[in-house]
C-alpha cells in the first residue's frame, strides 16, 4: 500500500469528520441551549442542498447557491424555532422526537412536492474543478480541499464566537443557567432563535457542500443525521469540543473502515461478495465504536457538567 | 397501577370496541369477498401488535426507544431466513433444525431479538434521555447495515417468502386464516401487557418512570426493571415482525429502517401512550389514513406530519382519551 | 450504650477546588433522634447524599448495622435497611396512596420480579400496606392519587413508605419544609413515637422541631462538624453561635 493512498484516505476521513462537525455542532449548541433534541437537523442539511442546487441551476454561479443554502437553511430554522420547537421547550424528550419527526415527514413530501422525486445535480464551481498536487505525491481534488478548509475556517469561527463575543457568552450561560440568563435580562426568546437559525445554517451548509459530491435528493439528511447523533452521543451531549473531536474520530474511523474492510474481506472471499460485505461491515464499525466508548464512559468523551 | 376502582365502563368498552375493530373489519371484508380489506385488518393487526411491544418500554416504563425497528427487522429476518432454509432443506446455523412452523419461528424470532435487546438494554439504559433516545437509534443502524452487508439473505433488495410459514395444517395463505392467526398473537400481546401493567413488576415499572430516584430509595435498581421491561418489549416487537415477513411473504432492510422506528412511537402516541388499547387504536387509524388519504393523494405523508404536529401541539392523550378519558388513579 | 446503627468516620468530598464535606464523623444510635443543623451551604445535602449513595465520598466510609456500606448504591442500601425522605417530597404522582405503601411493601419482600399475579387483589401485600398507611393517619385516604394529597400528607406518606419498607434506620432530609404549623406539629409527634422503632437522622431547619425532637444535633459549617451534644450543649456553645449569629470566628 502506496503512502500517498494512505494521505488520500487520510484527507478523505478528515473532509467526512469536518462534515459532520458542521451538523453535530448545531445539533450540540440547540441540545445545550434548549434541550432539544431535533430530528428535523437533516431535513436543514436537505433544505441547504436544495436551495444550493436550485439558485445555481437558475443563476449558474455556485457562490450564489452556497450564499443561498446558508439563507435558506438558517430562516427555516428559524421558522421552525418560531413556530414549533419554541412550543417544545417544556414538553418532555418524548414529544420532541415526535414534533421533529412529524416535521421531517413535512420537510420531505414538502421538498418532493416542489422538486420531484429525481435528485438534482450540483457542479463543482470551476474555479475548483481538478486536482491538486499535494506534497508526498498525492494528487487531491481541490474541491475536497476547499471543503476542508472552509470546515476548519467555520470551526475556528464557531471557536472564537463561543469564547469571544457577547452571544456567545450569552450561550455559554444558557447552557449552564437558563433561570440565570433570563434574570440577568437576556432576552432568551431571540437567543433560542438565533442560536437555532445558527445551527441551521450549519447544517445547510454542510448539505450544500456535501450536494457538490453527491447527488442532492430528499432525504439525504437522514444517514447523516444519525451520524452526527453518534459523534454528539460519542463527544458527550451539549459539548461543542467533544463534537468537534468525535466528528473526527467518525471520520476517520468510518474512512478507515471502507478502506481497509473491503480489503481483509477480499482475502477470504470473492471479489463481490467481498466488496458488499466490507462496506456493510464499515457502515456497522462506528456504531460498533460507539458502544464501546459508551460501555467505558457512559456520559461521552467530553461530557459536560451542566 | 395497581386499581382497585371498579374498572371504568367507558374505558373498557372504548378498548373492546378498538380490539374488535379489525375482526369485525376483517370477517365483513372476507363475507363479501374482498381479500385486500382483509389483508389490510391484518396488518392493523400486526402494527398494533408491533406498537403494543413499544408501548410496554415507552408507556410503562417511559422509555423513549427510537430502535424498535432493530426487534420489529430481526423477527421478520427470523422468520425469512428460517424459512428459505426449510425450503431448501438445510439446517440452520448452530445445528438448529430448520422447521419453519410458526410457533417455533416465533420462538426463535423472540429469543434473537430478546438477547439482542438485552445488550443494547444493558448499555443504553446506562443512559438516560436524549442519549438513551440516540443509543437505542444507532443500535437499530447497526442491525440496519447488517442486513444490508451480509450477502446470503438478499442484502439491500430484501429477500422473499415463496410460501408463508406453515401452523399446524392451517392453510395459512387464505388471508382470513392468516388473519385470525395474527388476531390470535395480538390478543395475546394485549394480553401480556394488561397482565405485566397490573403486576408486582408492572408497579415498579411504572414507579421508574415516574420518578427512578424514588425507587432505588426503596430498594429497587430501576435499571434492572427497566432492562427486563425492554427484553419483553423487544421480544413481542420481534413476534409482530415475524408475522410481518409472513403477510408481506418479504422481508428488507425497510423493517429496520429508522422510519420504523419512528412510525412504531407514532403509533403508539397517536393512540395513547400507556393505554392497553392505545397502540392498536393508533394502528388501526394509521392503517386507514394511509390506505384512505393514500389513495386520495401521493403526499399523504405530508398531510400525516402536519396532523402529527397538531397532536403533539395542542393536545395529549391520543385517539383513546377522546373516546374515555383517563380517570383520577386510573392507568 | 448501644452500639450505633449508623456510622460515618472521616468522610470527605470536594468537588475542584471546593471542599464541601471535610473529615465528617458522626453515628446513630438506636431510639435516637440524631439532628443536623447548619447554615446554608454547609454542606448537608452532599453529605446526606453519601449516607444513602447518591453521592461517592473521596475518602472516609459510612458503616451501617455492622457493614461496611460506603461503595454501595442507594438501592443496596435501602435493602439493606437505611430508609431515605427526600427534601422536596418524592412521590409517584400517578400513583395512590396505597400504590405507594404497597410498592414499598414489595420493595420490602423482593419480589418487583413477578409478573402474573394481579397486585390489586393481593391480600399480601394491601393488607401491610393498610396498616403503614393507618399509623401516619392516612387509611382514609388510600385512594387518593399522590398529586392530589396536600403538602402535609405528602411528607406523612414518605413516612409511611419507610414504615411499609420496615427500614432499620432513617435518614430524612429536611421533614418539615414547607409545612405549616398545624402540619409540623402532627409530623413532630408522629417522629417522636418513631424513634423508638427507626432511629433517624435528619437535616432539619426548623428549630422548633430540631429541639423538640433531637436527642442529639451535629452542627455542620462548611463542610466540618463543629459540634455534637445535646440540645442544651448545642445551645450554649460558642462555636454555634458564631455560625448562626455571624460572630468574628475564632
Amino acid at each position: 500500500m502506496s503512502l500517498p493512498l494512505l494521505i488520500e484516505q487520510a484527507l478523505n476521513g478528515l473532509q467526512l469528520g469536518i462534515m459532520l462537525f458542521l451538523m453535530a455542532a448545531g445539533l450540540t449548541l440547540i441540545f445545550g441551549v434548549m434541550g432539544v433534541i431535533n430530528l428535523a437537523h437533516g431535513s436543514l442539511y436537505m433544505v441547504g442542498a436544495f436551495a444550493c442546487a436550485a439558485v445555481a441551476a437558475a443563476s449558474g454561479s455556485f457562490w450564489l447557491g452556497l450564499a443561498a443554502s446558508l439563507a435558506a437553511a438558517a430562516v427555516a430554522g428559524a421558522l421552525v424555532e418560531t413556530t414549533v420547537i419554541r412550543r417544545l421547550y417544556a414538553r418532555d424528550h418524548l414529544d420532541q422526537v415526535l414534533a421533529t419527526f412529524a416535521l421531517i415527514l413535512i420537510f420531505s413530501e414538502g421538498t418532493r412536492w416542489l422538486f420531484g422525486s429525481f435528485p438534482l445535480y450540483l457542479d463543482v464551481p470551476p474555479l475548483l474543478q481538478g486536482a491538486v498536487a499535494l506534497p508526498g505525491g498525492v494528487q487531491y481534488p481541490a474541491y475536497r480541499l476547499a471543503v476542508i478548509g472552509l470546515g476548519i475556517a467555520v470551526a475556528i469561527g464557531l471557536y472564537l464566537l463561543i469564547a469571544r463575543t457577547r452571544l456567545g457568552m450569552r450561550i455559554r450561560a444558557g447552557e449552564n443557567d437558563r433561570e440565570m440568563i433570563a434574570a440577568l435580562g437576556v432576552d432568551i426568546r431571540s437567543l433560542n432563535t438565533i442560536v437555532f437559525a445558527l445551527g441551521a445554517a450549519l447544517a445547510g451548509l454542510a448539505g450544500a457542500t456535501v450536494g457538490a459530491l453527491q447527488s442532492v435528493q430528499v432525504g439525504m439528511g437522514e444517514p447523516v443525521l444519525i451520524l452526527a447523533f453518534v459523534v454528539i452521543v460519542i463527544g458527550g451531549i451539549g459539548s461543542v469540543r467533544g463534537a468537534f473531536y468525535g466528528a473526527l474520530l467518525i471520520g476517520f474511523v468510518d474512512t478507515a473502515g471502507r478502506f481497509f474492510l473491503p480489503r481483509i474481506a477480499g482475502l477470504f472471499l470473492p471479489p463481490a461478495d467481498a466488496g458488499l460485505l466490507g462496506s456493510g461491515l464499515a457502515s456497522m464499525l462506528i456504531y460498533a465504536v460507539m458502544a464501546v466508548i459508551l460501555a467505558l464512559r457512559p456520559k461521552g468523551l467530553f461530557a459536560s457538567h451542566a | 397501577m395497581p386499581e382497585r376502582h371498579a374498572i371504568p365502563v367507558r374505558s373498557l368498552l372504548a378498548s373492546l370496541a378498538i380490539v374488535l375493530f379489525p375482526l369485525a373489519y376483517a370477517l365483513l371484508a372476507n363475507l363479501s369477498g374482498e381479500t385486500f380489506h382483509v389483508t389490510l385488518a391484518t396488518r392493523i393487526a400486526i402494527l398494533g401488535l408491533a406498537a403494543t411491544g413499544l408501548n410496554l418500554a415507552l408507556g410503562l416504563g417511559g422509555l423513549v426507544s427510537l430502535g424498535h425497528a432493530a426487534f420489529f427487522g430481526i423477527g421478520g429476518y427470523v422468520a425469512g431466513i428460517v424459512a428459505s432454509h426449510a425450503m431448501g432443506g438445510e439446517p440452520l446455523p448452530f445445528g438448529l433444525p430448520a422447521s419453519a412452523q410458526m410457533a417455533s419461528v416465533w420462538a426463535l424470532a423472540m429469543l434473537a431479538a430478546g438477547l439482542f435487546a438485552l445488550v443494547v438494554g444493558a448499555i443504553s439504559l446506562r443512559t438516560s434521555g436524549v442519549a438513551f433516545i440516540m443509543i437505542t437509534l444507532a443500535f437499530a443502524q447497526l442491525v440496519f447495515y447488517l442486513a444490508i452487508a451480509w450477502p446470503g439473505y438478499g442484502g439491500e433488495d430484501g429477500m422473499a417468502l415463496i410460501l408463508r410459514n406453515p401452523f399446524f395444517g392451517l392453510a395459512t395463505m387464505r388471508p382470513m386464516t392468516f388473519f385470525l392467526i395474527a388476531f390470535g398473537a395480538l390478543l395475546a400481546g394485549l394480553a401480556a401487557f394488561a397482565i405485566i401493567k397490573a403486576s408486582r413488576f408492572g408497579a415498579a415499572l411504572q414507579a421508574a418512570r415516574q420518578n427512578p430516584d424514588r425507587l432505588a430509595a426503596l430498594g429497587v435498581r430501576p435499571d434492572r426493571i427497566q432492562l427486563v421491561a425492554f427484553v419483553i418489549s423487544g421480544a413481542i416487537t420481534a413476534l409482530a415482525g415475524a408475522l410481518y415477513a409472513d403477510l408481506n411473504r418479504f422481508v428488507s432492510p425497510s423493517m429496520l429502517s429508522w422510519h420504523m422506528s419512528g412510525e412504531l412511537i407514532v403509533l403508539v402516541v397517536l393512540g395513547g401512550v400507556g393505554r392497553l388499547a392505545g397502540p392498536l387504536a393508533g394502528a388501526t387509524l394509521y392503517v386507514l389514513l394511509e390506505h384512505f388519504l393514500g389513495g386520495v393523494t401521493e403526499r399523504w405523508q405530508f398531510f400525516l406530519g402536519l396532523a402529527l404536529l397538531l397532536v403533539v401541539l395542542m393536545g395529549r392523550g391520543g385517539l383513546m382519551s377522546l373516546l374515555a378519558p383517563k380517570g383520577a388513579g386510573h392507568g | 450504650m448501644a452500639e450505633p446503627i449508623l456510622r460515618v468516620a472521616g468522610l470527605r468530598k470536594s468537588y475542584g477546588g471546593l471542599t464541601v464535606t471535610d473529615d465528617v464523623s458522626l453515628d446513630l444510635r438506636p431510639g435516637e433522634i440524631h439532628a443536623l443543623i447548619g447554615p446554608n451551604g454547609a454542606g448537608k445535602s452532599t453529605l446526606i447524599g453519601q449516607i444513602c449513595g447518591s453521592v461517592m465520598p473521596d475518602a472516609g466510609s459510612v458503616s451501617f448495622d455492622g457493614r461496611d456500606i460506603t461503595r454501595w448504591n442507594t438501592a443496596e442500601r435501602a435493602r439493606a435497611g437505611l430508609g431515605r425522605t427526600f427534601q422536596i417530597s418524592t412521590i409517584l404522582p400517578e400513583f395512590t396512596a396505597l400504590a405507594h405503601t404497597m410498592l414499598a411493601v414489595q420493595a420490602r419482600q423482593g419480589t418487583s420480579f413477578r409478573f402474573f399475579r394481579p397486585t390489586a387483589l393481593d391480600r399480601s401485600l394491601r393488607d401491610p400496606a393498610m396498616q403503614a398507611l393507618a399509623r401516619v393517619g392516612l387509611d382514609g385516604r388510600a385512594e387518593i392519587p399522590a398529586a392530589s394529597l396536600s403538602h402535609g400528607e405528602r411528607r406523612r406518606l414518605e413516612v409511611a413508605l419507610v414504615l411499609a419498607l420496615g427500614s432499620k434506620a432513617l435518614v430524612m432530609d429536611e421533614p418539615m419544609a414547607g409545612m405549616g404549623s398545624e402540619g409540623s406539629r402532627e409530623l413532630t409527634a408522629l417522629l417522636s413515637q418513631l424513634r423508638h422503632e427507626t432511629p433517624i437522622l435528619m437535616v432539619e431547619h426548623d428549630m422548633d422541631a430540631v429541639f423538640a425532637l433531637a436527642d442529639r444535633i451535629s452542627v455542620l459549617v462548611y463542610g466540618r462538624i463543629v459540634a455534637t451534644g445535646t440540645p442544651d450543649e448545642i445551645r450554649s456553645d460558642r462555636l454555634v453561635r458564631e455560625a448562626y449569629l455571624g460572630e468574628a470566628s475564632a
